[in-house]
């Protein structure tokens, strides 16, 4: 599902319609990343080199229950019963007792999960963002505590690496460890949304027509990935691969970003 | 990046032995001269039209179950409908581990058509799990074997459809990124297409697949023991099991067969690293497809299963008893845990394995034997006309066949390991003890001509009374030991009792 085919481009067309006039308060905290020359898992190149993430602000937590369920009360379009289907399949939040009640399975402090990506990123255009880009999350998620960079080390790599090896259910609460950048809940809590998910399986540089498929099969992965050890950074594109725009599922949520002045750390 | 650039080529030279027309008619000639039918024939001739009839669903099977033949002479349309179930599963006793499933079984759930079959495959993701899946069959011909085309997200399902051409039996797995991880945590079975006149009629068929798997605890550490990663990378695997698990084969779970029967087993190997050599013991494999291929060896005792491959073997069951499946590269059937029993029920069949008829001493090579002393002496034991010298001569003989490999031939034995039985306080302080000794071992710290010993001289039941009385008094009698003897009766005496603490 290219994100130029018609289909979407008719969706896109609908969901500005629908979030026109959307307006809310502003209060979640942004933290400013100074962005720069960054070693991506997915080469700017295809091959070997750097990609330049710009200034950004990037929110500190993944959007909670109770913040979607502001969102939906304030835009009841995008309650589950009026939602259209083009925009968020059925399992749309699910988990939540009713359409604007979360019940006994969704703890307001818990970070929203079975929503889409059409219904991310209204929710981020409702705080005046935008869902980030997978080269500014992945920018954020490289930091540890003291290390804006971590990635080169093997017991950092292996805590988060032990996530994925975990059951699914109950779902934490947010509020983990902040990164270097104040950051938290990259890792260790939910899969979330970028802005340009379904871009990760096209080659970034049309002019060596690397196979578009590369990242769907076995072994394809191997030929693009630059550092085959970030296996958890290549669970993450995998698993956003594999989805459409109106999938949900219960592991799956978001945080929003927004153009930042980068003119802090 | 050289490395890409190799896999490239190495990814066209696969697709032109598999893609190339002239490679596989030459194959299939040859396999049509051996077996004088067309089913060998590769996937150009494999399409035998379109589906005919209703849809069908595919019957499915848990390990090590394989599911019923097919008795069909036309293409049908074959529904297979296969969920992904991420779940906590025992690897061993007391040991849990998160598995990735296909059908909620390691290996996954057996599926069987008929070569020219149209496949409709449909991949569900359990909405419970965490990671996306897909399924890449070997026996696809197409991208990715259907991986493709299969990548579903959690609570999702996928649906394509193919054709399958070639005859044989194939791994399938799941070929998400970081593929090795979804493949080391499971996420592999077989998938049979039968020729289209069916396999020979058996009496069993059973489905056996081997995986290596890799957890930061030791192997039999008990508790829930997560997937690590640097082992898998270092191909050193904690457990190496079939079926999933150590003991999905054996005990309760053994497989079974009655003598005078004919079993067929799909063997695969999942891998994620490790080739197996697959192997039963006791028996030889009457007919081996190995690789899955279409040609039969015959009279295998070992076969090769590789990483990612799989083999059918067949073979006749004689004799009742107990036959070991082992991966023959050993330490993993004893240490790692790839052990299965089949289990033979039946009468005896002595002409063909008679059981064990004679249990009796071989005493070894001796240095200089002298086979009549011994035998004289027990001789003269048994007509009570044994003196003191057919005692020293027939103990001479059997101490230098078996007790002077440790105390060696002069008894001074090795200083610090083997005791010395020359001038030995220890012997002198009670000669009788010495009997008691050999019968039933010694283990830890002794004392003998002012220095510590501490090791371990097992039993030395297999020596009968005579034989040890007469080595006994030819140590009595030897190196500047006090002298005496030892009756056969002596040593009758203490053996029937038990060993002292």
């Amino acid at each position: 599902m290219g994100s130029g085919n018609p289909a979407m481009r008719v969706a896109r067309l609908a969901l500005l319609l629908l979030i026109a006039c959307a307006a809310q308060a502003d209060a979640a905290e942004y933290m400013n990343l100074r962005g720069g020359k960054f070693a991506s898992v997915l080469p700017a190149d295809a091959k070997n080199a750097d990609v330049v993430v710009a200034p950004f602000r990037l929110r500190t937590v993944p959007v909670t229950n109770a913040e979607f369920l502001a969102f939906v009360q304030a835009h009841p379009q995008w309650r589950r019963d009026r939602v259209a289907q083009v925009f968020a399949e059925s399992r749309y939040l699910s988990q939540w007792a009713d359409a604007d009640t979360l019940g006994t399975n969704a703890r307001p402090d818990q970070p929203v999960t079975q929503v889409s990506w059409f219904a991310a990123r209204a929710y981020c255009q409702s705080e005046n963002a935008r869902l980030p880009f997978w080269n500014e999350w992945e920018f954020a998620a490289a930091a540890d505590a003291t290390h804006a960079d971590a990635r080169s080390d093997p017991t950092w790599r292996a805590g988060i690496l032990a996530w994925y090896a975990q059951p699914n259910q109950p779902l934490a609460v947010i509020g983990g460890a902040a990164n270097f950048y104040g950051v938290r809940d990259l890792h260790n809590l939910v899969w979330e949304w970028v802005d340009d998910f379904n871009a990760l399986l096209v080659a970034s540089d049309s002019r060596d027509q690397n196979d578009p498929d590369r990242l769907k099969f076995c072994g394809a992965g191997a030929l693009a990935m630059r550092d085959l050890d970030h296996y958890a950074v290549l669970m993450r594109i995998a698993m956003l691969s594999s989805l459409k725009a109106a999938n949900t599922t219960a592991n799956l949520g978001f945080r929003c970003a927004k153009d930042g002045t980068g003119d802090n750390r | 990046m050289k490395s890409t650039f190799m896999k490239l080529a190495l990814a066209a030279s696969i697709a032109i032995i598999f893609g190339s027309p002239a490679v596989a008619a030459t194959a299939s000639d040859t396999a049509t001269t051996q077996q004088g039918t067309n089913a060998a024939k590769g996937s150009q001739y494999g399409d035998f039209g379109p589906p005919q009839g209703d849809p069908i669903h595919a019957v499915l099977t848990s390990p090590p179950q394989v599911p019923p033949p097919i008795h069909r002479d036309k293409p049908a349309k074959v529904i297979v409908e296969l969920e992904v179930i991420e779940k906590d599963m025992p690897i061993s006793e007391g040991v849990s581990y998160r598995f990735w499933t296909f059908g909620g079984t390691v290996p996954g759930s057996f599926i069987r058509v008929r070569q020219g079959d149209t496949v409709e495959f449909h991949l569900k993701n359990n909405p419970n799990n965490k990671m996306p899946h897909n399924i890449d069959l070997h026996g696809v011909t197409g991208p990715g074997g259907g991986a493709a085309s299969s990548s579903t997200a959690p609570g999702h399902e996928s649906q394509f459809t193919f054709k399958a051409l070639n005859q044989g039996i194939f791994i399938y797995h799941c070929a998400t990124a970081p593929v090795g991880m979804h493949i080391a945590n499971g996420m592999y079975g077989l998938f049979l297409v039968e020729p289209p006149e069916g396999m020979p009629a058996v009496d069993h068929e059973y489905y056996v697949m081997q995986g290596d798997f890799y957890t930061t605890g030791k192997y039999r550490e008990k508790g829930a023991q997560p997937f690590d990663m640097e082992k898998a990378i270092a191909e050193q695997p904690t457990y190496v099991v079939f079926n999933g698990r150590e003991g999905s084969l054996t005990g309760d779970n053994a497989l079974t067969a009655k003598t005078d029967q004919t079993v067929r087993m799909f063997i695969g190997n999942g891998g994620p690293n490790l080739v197996s050599s697959f192997h039963i013991i006791g028996e030889i494999f009457d007919r081996v497809q190995s690789e899955g291929g279409t040609l039969a060896q015959e009279n295998v005792q070992t076969t090769l299963v590789p990483s990612g491959g799989a083999a059918i073997v067949q073979f006749h069951t004689e004799v009742p008893g107990s036959y070991v499946l082992v991966d023959h590269s050993i330490f993993r059937a004893f240490n790692k845990g790839a052990l299965g029993i089949l289990k033979v029920d039946g009468p005896e069949n002595k002409a063909i394995y008679s059981g064990k008829e004679v249990d009796s001493v071989y005493l070894g090579d001796r240095p200089n034997p002298n086979p009549n002393a011994a035998t004289q002496a027990a001789h003269a034991a048994s007509t009570g006309k044994l003196t003191l010298e057919d005692q020293i001569k027939a103990g001479k003989e059997l101490f230098t066949g078996t007790c002077s490999i440790c105390h060696q031939a002069n008894g001074e034995g090795l200083p610090g390991v083997f005791p010395p039985l020359a001038k030995s306080s220890f012997i002198a302080a009670d000669p009788k003890k010495s009997i008691e000794i050999l019968l039933h071992g010694l283990t830890g710290k002794v004392t003998v001509n002012g220095q510590e010993y501490n090791s371990t001289m097992p039993p030395m039941i297999q020596i009968n009374d005579d034989d040890a009385a007469n080595i006994l008094t030819y140590v009595l009698n030897s190196w500047g030991n006090p002298g005496g003897y030892v009756q056969a009766a002596e040593v009758a005496k203490v053996r029937a009792a038990p060993p002292a603490k």
